[in-house]
């Protein structure tokens, strides 16, 4: 939190903000073009509920894919790297998210732009 | 005379395949790992040879699986196999009878009749040892035509040597084909415009000679003969250069293969060496085409041959690699036996390896359960299945046996789904926590719903005291010993093979013995070795919904052909897959066989007020 | 000669059609599969969202004067065949009739809640459809009979079969929210010691007074709604409901006991749609359901001038929308059957 700041009027914490001047839609746009089904999302949550890791961690794919399209990448590569690949998320999807794919598009990217 | 110019493209052709041949195979080999060049060292030396020279036999000459495949195909790829061999091997011993000597240029055979005219010799005069060779000569060159005759229909119409699919071409590849192909035509041309002008031919070029004779004018035979042996020793030429990076490298390359396979030299789960051996052992002959699912979903591109085609031209991708669903019925019917799946899970490691996943969140306390027999592991896909999951718990029950539910609460995932992305330092991690856990329990029987998870626990875990059975072995396993009473539905059945639990691990048995025991079954031409994949396959990394469901309702229509009662499968992934068409009652093994128990229960309770009557 | 009209189903579609039709002064044929008139309304206790008793509503249809109107009860028509002008309808038992024009009114059937093998309905005992609790409420006034004792908490499901492409539907059945918080008000009513969640995707209150019902649900009866999609039910030992959702609004898994979970089961197209389309010469929509030629214009018309569309046969309406739906279609039939008079 930056405390420092002391102004009046309407000022939100910059890191709280989602800056979507400043964010970058880069992984979003590629991930998007090889996986296109992560358009279908509606964030119903059903992948995080039925998923192995969330038994055990904080994952969510649901939140994975908002941070993605919202062009969040801090954090990102440790947070998919939760992931078993098990397929329970891609049975349960009730919109037919290529999650698994997708989780690995996501992988690949990171890997590819070294974040 | 036993030299003209127009050897030379032969010749050079010739020479220049040759080393062409011995550096690649000579890097391939020095490229293979210490174990597997031992391996190479003692199997030349040993009794290995002679099975393996007799598979070269059968495989690369006579093409067994081919004419297993359809009897045409057989047929065709032996004429040119065997054939062209017999060509050379004969044509060698009768150049013998010229020259006498042993020492002659390899082109003196391929081109004996340009250099040698025996007139003496007229067709079918098989009682003197040069007619009896211009005869043979003669009727394997017919035999090699009759071959290239049906190569040229199948180019038309596949259908009628069973195949629905044939490979498309690459430039090296159509210049290769196109020489193959007029190899022989104009061998038979220069050989009878020869003969037409000098005599001394066999049955086939001397009639053919005759013909040619009457309809050309005698002032251009000669010109014309010498033009056709320009034209055949330059589509030699030709096809050589050409074909270390065409398709036909596959007839050297699966020789050698079959060699390093029986001195022991595998693949395995790396890209190494043997694969490139492999990768250039496939002749893209199309049949694995022809039983990939993949096509069914739009994705020619992904099917084995053209995965294979872009390895070897180094132009693979992330999509190639990830879009297979690894059901295994390309290496069912492979006529070279090349490992396509380990093929497709190495090139993903190659990709994958990098990706981290430590999995430090998982708890590091096992859980402790002594006192147990069998340990019972749902599996991921289990818990979406949970009639699956209820029918094993009230069989357990009913039989009296001694278990814990191992992921009653969830399940950390099997690590396969991580194997056959390629990413095997990741799967080990989690495989590392369920063997801690399954050693814990003390159990001496790990059962599990899914064949998915019975794969890797019986092929990776290596759990030394344990006994891993799917559900379906366990279950007739009880009910052979006695331990539960079943009855006989009268429900006819059809039963789906899944993928990971019969090609994966060939238990074919176990569930077709035990389903006969609760109903009807039907059988069906894709079943076993043949069965069709769901659609659902885990195995896959690129397919999308819409793919995934015309794969799925294709393979339902050819299960549900026979109209049974239920489909019956023994994996909750296919079950889960099957039943969200809509059109099917599926129902999983285990749960046919509670329906019964419970029914077996209903009538000891009967007998037993009857007998009180 | 008075012109024949036939129509296929006497749910509340086909009856309001009918009484209207009959006063215009056609003959008029009710085709219905069932031994009864009415269809499901007849199951239904309360309707949404002023809670009007369904029987009260049903009777207020049904008794509605039919002067010239036949009934032939137990006939599943399997296909309508256009021919000269007229169409043969054929029923399943060999029953054949003509027509002048033909109404199709065959309504929707419940999504096969077993098909969700993963929420256990079927599989275990405390697990029930939105359909099922209506019949409770109206037979036996009271869930206790299945229970065996007075529930302490009670899980709503919404979307289930609709919404979900696992399943092959993508559409909303549109009624089921607004049944969920009827239903969950009504359970509160029953047993107001006993916590009622309702957990959806979206709460889609979208028809007029829904949102009232809905702020009176939080407001008086303190229903909880949790924001997350249920991926899957499990069964304790002592045969309670296990639930696993996301809470997505605070992004942290959410594990729930349950006494009983309420499947709200959507509508999906009734299973003689697709011989129906297939002999008539009509199209199936994408859906399922019978595709009007124009939703916006002309949505009582098919593609084969003669053969209407009333009521959720064409996709998932409310009792309201289903009954104005059927009178628009009676003027629909009427005005093709007086050109035809003309010609």
């Amino acid at each position: 939190m930056n405390e420092k700041k002391l102004a009046f009027g309407y000022t939100v914490s910059k890191d709280r903000q989602i800056d979507f001047d400043e964010a970058s839609l880069e992984l979003y746009n590629k991930v998007c073009a090889a996986e296109p089904s992560i358009r279908l999302c509606i964030s119903c949550g059903t992948c995080a509920a039925t998923c192995s890791a969330a038994k055990f961690s904080d994952f969510s794919l649901r939140k994975l894919i908002l941070q993605v399209r919202r062009g969040i990448t801090k954090g990102l590569q440790a947070e998919v790297s939760k992931c078993m690949l098990c397929g329970k998320c891609q049975l349960a999807c009730p919109r037919g998210v290529s999650t698994r794919a997708l989780i690995m598009q996501i992988n690949m990217n990171l890997q590819k732009t070294g974040k | 005379m036993t030299f003209d110019l127009f050897v030379i493209p032969f010749f050079g052709g010739l020479i220049f395949l040759l080393v062409v041949l011995f550096i690649k195979y000579s890097r391939w080999i020095a490229l293979i790992d210490r174990s597997g060049r031992r391996k190479i060292g003692y199997g030349l030396f040993s009794l290995q040879i002679f099975p393996a020279t007799w598979e070269v036999f059968l495989e690369s000459l006579l093409h067994r699986r081919m004419w297993k495949q359809n009897k045409l195909l057989g047929y065709m790829h032996m004429s040119f196999a065997f054939g062209w061999l017999l060509l050379i091997l004969l044509g060698n011993l009768e150049s013998r009878i010229y020259s006498g000597g042993h020492l002659n240029p390899p082109y003196y055979p391929i081109f004996l009749k340009f250099f040698v005219h025996d007139k003496r010799v007229l067709p079918f005069e098989l009682n003197t040892l040069p007619g009896f060779f211009r005869f043979i000569m003669d009727f394997v060159l017919l035999y090699i035509l009759s071959g290239l005759v049906l190569a040229f229909f199948k180019r038309i119409h596949s259908r009628w040597f069973g195949m629905k699919n044939t490979s498309r071409h690459n430039r090296f590849d159509q210049w290769a084909i196109t020489c193959l192909w007029l190899i022989f035509p104009l061998r038979l041309l220069a050989e009878s415009l020869t003969a037409s002008i000098y005599g001394g031919g066999g049955f086939l070029t001397n009639s053919v000679g005759d013909t040619l004779a009457m309809i050309l004018p005698a002032a251009v035979t000669p010109g014309m003969a010498y033009v056709a042996w320009w034209a055949y020793s330059s589509a030699l030429g030709i096809f050589f250069i050409t074909l270390p990076w065409s398709r036909y490298m596959h007839i050297p390359t699966e020789v050698v293969m079959i060699y390093l396979k029986h001195f022991g030299v595998k693949s395995g789960k790396h890209l190494n060496s043997f694969s490139e051996i492999e990768m250039r052992a496939c002749p893209k002959c199309g049949v694995c085409i022809d039983v990939c699912q993949m096509k069914d979903a739009g994705a020619v591109g992904s099917t084995p041959a053209y995965f294979v085609r872009s390895l070897r031209m180094k132009e693979g991708n992330s999509l190639l690699n990830n879009n297979c669903m690894l059901c295994g019925r390309c290496k069912e019917v492979c006529p070279v036996q090349i490992d396509l799946l380990d093929l497709r899970i190495a090139s993903r490691n190659l990709e994958n390896q990098s990706i981290d996943k430590p999995f430090s969140y998982l708890p590091a306390d096992v859980p402790d359960s002594k006192g147990i027999n069998v340990l019972y592991f749902a599996g991921c896909m289990g818990h979406l299945t949970p009639s699956v999951k209820k029918a094993m718990v009230s069989i357990m029950d009913a039989a009296n046996v001694k278990y814990k539910f191992l992921d009653q609460d969830g399940s950390v995932c099997c690590g396969r789904p991580l194997m056959m992305a390629g990413m095997f330092e990741a799967a080990r991690s989690l495989m590392e926590k369920n063997r801690q856990a399954i050693h814990a329990s003390g159990a001496r029987i790990l059962v599990t719903s899914c064949p998915i998870c019975y794969k890797i626990f019986n092929e990776e875990y290596k759990l030394f005291g344990v006994e891993v059975l799917h559900h379906s072995q366990y279950l007739l396993r009880l009910v052979e010993a006695g331990s539960l009473w079943i009855n006989h539905s009268g429900l006819s059945v059809v039963y789906h093979d899944p993928c990971e639990l019969g090609r994966g691990s060939e238990v074919y048995k176990e569930p077709r013995k035990l389903l006969k025991r609760v109903a009807k079954l039907i059988p069906i031409e894709q079943e076993r070795e043949n069965a069709l994949c769901c659609g659902g396959s885990i195995g896959d990394l690129a397919l999308n919904q819409d793919q995934r469901n015309i794969i799925r309702d294709a393979a339902l229509d050819v299960l549900l052909e026979p109209k049974p009662d239920f489909l019956v499968t023994a994996c909750p992934l296919c079950k889960k897959t099957f039943s969200s068409a809509g059109t099917a009652k599926v129902i999983d093994i285990a749960e046919l066989v509670a329906q019964q128990l419970e029914k077996a229960d209903n009538l000891i309770e009967e007998t037993v007020e009857e007998s009180i009557l | 000669m008075n012109k024949q009209v036939a129509i296929i189903g006497a749910g509340i579609a086909g009856l309001e059609a009918a009484s209207i039709l009959d006063s215009m002064g056609f003959k008029v044929t009710l085709v219905e599969k069932a031994e009864h008139t009415g269809g499901h309304i007849q199951n239904w206790h309360q309707l949404f969202p002023d809670r009007r008793n369904a029987t009260e509503v049903a009777q207020g249809i049904i008794s509605k004067p039919l002067a010239n109107v036949s009934t032939e009860f137990n006939r599943e028509v399997t296909s309508i065949q256009p021919f000269a002008e007229k169409f043969i309808i054929s029923a399943k038992d060999g029953w054949v009739f003509n027509a002048d024009a033909v109404l199709i009114t065959t309504g929707f059937e419940l999504f096969d809640a077993k098909r969700k093998e993963e929420y256990g309905y079927g599989i275990y005992d405390h697990v029930i459809t939105s359909a099922e609790l209506e019949t409770l409420f109206k037979k036996e006034n009271g869930v206790t009979l299945r229970i065996g004792r007075t529930p302490s908490r009670i899980g709503l499901v919404h979307c289930v079969g609709s919404r979900d492409e696992k399943i092959g539907n993508i559409f909303c059945s549109k009624v089921c929210c607004v049944t969920a918080v009827k239903q969950a008000i009504e359970l509160k009513e029953l047993y107001p010691e006993c916590e009622i969640y309702c957990l959806y995707m979206d709460l889609r209150m979208s028809g007029r007074h829904y949102e009232e019902l809905y702020k009176q649900a939080q407001e008086e009866y303190s229903i909880q709604f949790i924001r997350g999609r249920l991926s899957e039910a499990a069964e304790d030992k002592s045969g309670k409901i296990i639930v696993k959702v996301e809470d997505t609004l605070l992004g942290r898994p959410l594990k729930m006991t349950m006494d009983m979970l309420v499947l709200m089961t959507g509508m999906v197209a009734s299973a003689q749609t697709a011989s129906i389309c297939s002999s008539a010469g009509i199209q199936k929509d994408s859906d399922g359901f019978f595709k009007a030629s124009d939703p916006h214009l002309y949505g009582n018309i098919t593609g084969i001038p003669g053969i209407f569309l009333a009521g959720t046969c064409s996709g998932p309406k409310t009792i309201s929308d289903t009954l104005s739906d059927a009178r628009s279609a009676a003027l629909a039939v009427q005005s093709y059957l007086s050109a035809e008079a003309n010609n």
